[in-house]
């Protein structure tokens, strides 16, 4: 099957008011398969949210590209003028959840008088009888109580579903692609538990097609995809399926990843998790080597100096010359 | 950087900046360039416009155009003065109660009630006509500040209110700062861009009062207005001999300035407000 | 080790927002005392009221009703405010919330220095800002002139931390501190936070849905249904045996790596 979207060595940087260059995506590629969600998972600062921005073709200053292509059905997006994104594939093609969402719909207006101005940005005839009809079908098929939930003002609804309203909303025009940032971080695990379900429900509803779970919660993405993309200093270290990515991670950042996991089971109190001290590189700075050399804790004396590439190691891709 | 940008591109904000630049250019720059006399008689009594008197003379032979640029320069002056009046009082009172909450909070919105109910032009009119000859513009203007700073004062409250349950509010609060420093670097500057729209607001009805009640003949005493000339115009009887250059000009520009401010107002806002919400 | 002194002792402690129809009452009739050197979780759904029990501890809320006592005193009464908090120090929720998008991150972290009535030396600020940031795993020159809106949630977040290895407080109410950073970086900052405990003796109060960081690291965990504390208890009590229909709730939506979590009915 073609894939429905084509990131292909997307490089991407920011230039900061004192004329610094700090590159935060740097040379990501995947695919994404029709029906797939992907996990992308990594440290906070590693360039997940930017990454989001270039899927989206939401390239405004100080962000830039650098290089690289996202294409979505064969059509490059961030080749398209502003203006073409914005009529044509944002919301269409590809839709996010932005990470902090939860707290950025606006406190003075209903949820149905969001959700109406997201179906009348798109389509400005149509009709207020039918949009109004629209959004209760749509909030009672994906499990919402829609009369309850379109009246209330976004203080009103308690976090988990005020979450679930913005994916409601972020998903009323039938995007084939979502991409959602960090939409579980916030929540108690009950409440994570309704948005993953509500995930499922509109990939089971044929509402979306393909979907990208973003969070630095490997754990959590067990449950949600069915490939993960591990990511560090803006690249991406391992990718695999979640099988592969979880239980038998290959790359140090990974395995360090789950190693440092804590669960509430006994016995694992006195368990010391894996901690790696200092920080990932500085990404305002030209880089050389494998970006995880001075944490990773079975660097050998040749990682400093050697560049990492993607290569295929039992049956995924890792960034890691050691790696077997 | 950004903002200007956008702000360029509205077109609401284009017509507005651009009216509002003509009417300054308007009333600070003729001075520069010509003699205008507003006190010396130029011609006999409401003669119409020729090429050497562009707008005509008044009922008292003055040029109705030099009296108009003065005019206009005594309407921006009530005017701006009135709006920093009224948007200072209404700020300081707003902010501070929207961020103490609590008792003072009830106690400053009753206030702020309070003088919302009274209608401020009464009380204007009241005032006005108690003063004679004391009615200077300064006073004038600051008369209008003080009795129309509660809508600023309530718009400032609501917007003081929701920063104040922000978590920066709370950490400047355990970094050790008091209510003075919290209110001046933590909540005043997110409202920046919207004390500026309440500014302008409040610029443009102040100008709007000052012609109602001079055109009532209780403006500013002995200084031209626009809205004096519009008093002047009416109790001489400009309408009934046809001397429209007596009363159809300062109408117009009481319209432009109005009208130049208010599109200006709601094209910031357009730009402002989805970083507002942010 | 947690001490018999008690550090805050609650009785009743009540605080609702609204009147009449909208009376919301967060935090009901609490009752609990927390412990000299003891660590303490406060976990439960969201809207449980766990963030305003921490502000009331914080003395950034005021109880409705009942008490509240720091060391054997009513918070509300303990005369100077920054000697409280001096003493008690927080990190807060939504670390996008939680700095002033008007000025550099640098400068902001040197504010909590206002606290001390005599500021110490330029040169030794700065240094012990420095000393934080690498202790949150942040790279320090990497924030020179930066504002909060350049850095990334997690790095945000770090921040606040970063604050508490600054000021040394003798009390840290932590809400949701490490809910944007990944495993890695949130145990190397325990590892840290701990360390920095032993050294000074620290009370730490840590407010989470994380049921699995509030059992590896609390000496007690409370659970909060609906602004009420339904259940408290050692780690090993609260998550084995439960006596509580909520606590069992929660811990049964805990995702682990190793049993099912959500079902997925499947493509229509
Ligand atoms: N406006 C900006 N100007 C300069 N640098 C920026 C800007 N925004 C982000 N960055 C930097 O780019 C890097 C990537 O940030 P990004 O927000 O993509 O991280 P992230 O992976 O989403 O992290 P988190 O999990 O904490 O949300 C960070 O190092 C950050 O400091
Ligand atoms: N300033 C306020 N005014 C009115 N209601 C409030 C206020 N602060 C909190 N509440 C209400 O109190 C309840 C408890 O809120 P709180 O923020 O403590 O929840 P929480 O347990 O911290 O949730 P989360 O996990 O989402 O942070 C909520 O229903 C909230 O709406
Ligand atoms: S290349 Fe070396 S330093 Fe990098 S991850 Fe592999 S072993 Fe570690
Ligand atoms: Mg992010
Ligand atoms: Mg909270």
């Amino acid at each position: 099957m073609p894939a429905i979207l084509e990131v292909e060595d997307l490089r991407l940087h920011y230039l900061t008011r004192l004329g610094k260059r700090v590159q935060a995506v740097d040379g990501v590629s995947f695919q994404l398969q029709p029906g797939e969600i992907l996990g992308i998972a990594g440290e906070s600062g590693c360039g997940k949210t930017t990454l989001v921005s270039g899927l989206m073709g939401l390239l405004m200053p100080p962000l830039h590209l650098s290089s690289g292509a996202v294409r979505i059905a064969g059509r490059d997006i961030l080749r398209l003028p502003p203006a073409e994104v914005r009529r044509s594939v944002l919301g269409r093609d590809i839709a996010m959840i932005p990470q902090g969402a939860l707290n950025s719909l606006n406190p003075t207006r209903k949820i149905r008088d969001l959700a109406t101005d997201v179906i009348l940005a798109h389509d400005e005839g149509a009709d207020r009888r039918a949009i109004q009809e629209r959004l209760r079908e749509r909030f009672t098929r994906i499990g919402l109580e829609a009369d309850a939930v379109l009246n209330a003002y976004p203080v009103q609804l308690p976090a988990g579903m005020k979450q679930r309203v913005v994916i409601g909303i972020s998903t009323l025009l039938n995007p084939r692609i979502v991409i959602a940032d960090e939409p579980s971080s916030a929540l108690d695990v009950s409440s994570q538990k309704a948005v993953i379900q509500l995930l499922f429900n509109l990939l089971d509803e044929g509402i979306v097609s393909s979907m990208v779970f973003i969070t630095h919660e490997l754990p959590l993405l067990r449950h949600v995809a069915g490939r993960i993309a591990v990511m560090y200093a803006g690249q991406i270290v391992e990718i695999g399926t979640t099988e592969q990515v979880i239980f038998d991670g290959r790359q140090p950042y990974t395995r360090a990843l789950m190693g440092s996991m804590l669960s509430a089971e006994p016995g694992q109190k006195s368990r010391k998790p894996v901690a790696i001290e200092g920080a990932p590189p500085n990404l305002g700075e030209p880089i050389s080597g494998c970006r995880f050399a001075v944490r990773c804790p079975v660097a050998q004396p040749d990682c400093p100096q050697r560049d990492q590439v993607l290569r295929e190691v039992a049956g995924r891709h890792v960034r890691c010359h050691h790696a077997h | 950087m950004k903002l200007l940008r956008h702000l360029l591109r509205s077109p609401g904000f284009l017509v507005g900046a651009l009216l509002l630049l003509a009417t300054l250019l308007l009333a600070f720059l003729p001075p520069l360039l010509m003699e205008l006399d507003t006190s010396r008689r130029a011609g006999l009594a409401y003669m119409p416009p020729t090429s050497g008197r562009w707008l005509g003379t008044d009922h008292l032979g003055l040029d109705m155009f030099a009296l108009l640029v003065s005019g206009l320069r005594s309407s921006l002056y009530v005017g701006f003065l009135a709006g920093i009046v009224a948007t200072v009082l209404g700020t300081l009172i707003g902010v501070y109660g929207g961020y103490k909450g609590g008792w003072i909070d009830d106690v400053l919105t009753a206030c702020t009630n309070l003088f919302l109910v009274i209608p401020s032009l009464i009380v204007l009119i009241l005032l006005s006509g108690s003063l004679q000859e004391g009615r200077s513009l300064t006073l004038i203007a600051l008369f209008i500040g003080c009795t129309t700073w509660t809508w600023s004062a309530r718009a400032v409250r609501a917007q003081a209110a929701s920063l104040r349950s922000r978590d920066h509010v709370a950490l400047a609060r355990i970094n050790g700062y008091g209510t003075l420093g919290i209110v001046c670097l933590h909540i005043l500057p997110y409202l920046l861009s919207y004390l500026f729209m309440v500014f302008i607001l409040q610029t443009a009805s102040g100008i709007l009062t000052e012609s109602v009640i001079s055109m009532l003949g209780l403006g500013p005493y002995d200084t031209v207005s626009l809205g004096n000339l519009l008093n002047q115009a009416i109790r001489n009887e400009a309408l009934s001999d046809g001397a429209w250059w007596a009363f159809f000009p300062p109408m117009l520009l009481i319209t432009v300035i109005a009208f130049a401010l208010y599109v200006l107002n709601t094209s910031m806002e357009g730009v402002f407000n989805p970083r507002l919400r942010k | 080790m947690p001490t018999d002194t008690p550090c805050f002792e609650a009785r009743n402690l009540t605080r609702a927002f609204g009147h009449g129809a909208r009376r919301k009452v967060a935090v009901n009739d609490a009752t609990f005392t927390i412990a000299e050197r003891e660590i303490v979780s406060l976990v439960g759904q969201s809207g449980c009221g766990k963030s305003v029990l921490a502000k009331l501890l914080l003395r950034l809320e005021k109880p409705s009703s009942g008490d509240l006592l720091y060391h054997g005193r009513p918070i509300a009464e303990s005369g100077d405010p920054r000697a409280y908090w001096r003493d008690v120090q927080a990190v807060f929720q939504d670390p996008y919330a939680a700095f002033n998008q008007f000025f550099t991150i640098r400068s902001q972290l040197k504010a909590c220095f206002r606290l001390f009535d005599r500021r110490p030396p330029e040169g030794e600020m700065e240094e012990r800002i420095d000393q934080a940031l690498l202790a949150v795993n942040l790279r320090p020159r990497e924030l020179d002139g930066k504002y909060p809106f350049e850095l990334s949630g997690g790095q945000m977040q770090r921040l606040l931390l970063a604050r508490i290895f600054i000021l040394r407080p003798r009390v840290l109410i932590a809400d949701e501190p490490t809910s944007m950073v990944d495993a890695c970086s949130r145990a190397g900052i325990l590892e840290y936070l701990m360390k920095l405990k032993e050294e000074l003796s620290m009370t730490i109060v840590f407010v989470t849905h994380d049921i699995g960081l509030a059992y590896y690291v609390s000496d007690r965990l409370f659970i909060l249904h609906e602004g009420r504390i339904v259940e408290q208890g050692t780690p090993d009590d609260v998550t084995q045996r439960p006596t509580s229909p909520f606590t069992r709730q929660l811990l049964d939506d805990i995702p682990s790596v190793h049993r099912p979590w959500v079902s997925r009915v499947g493509a229509k």
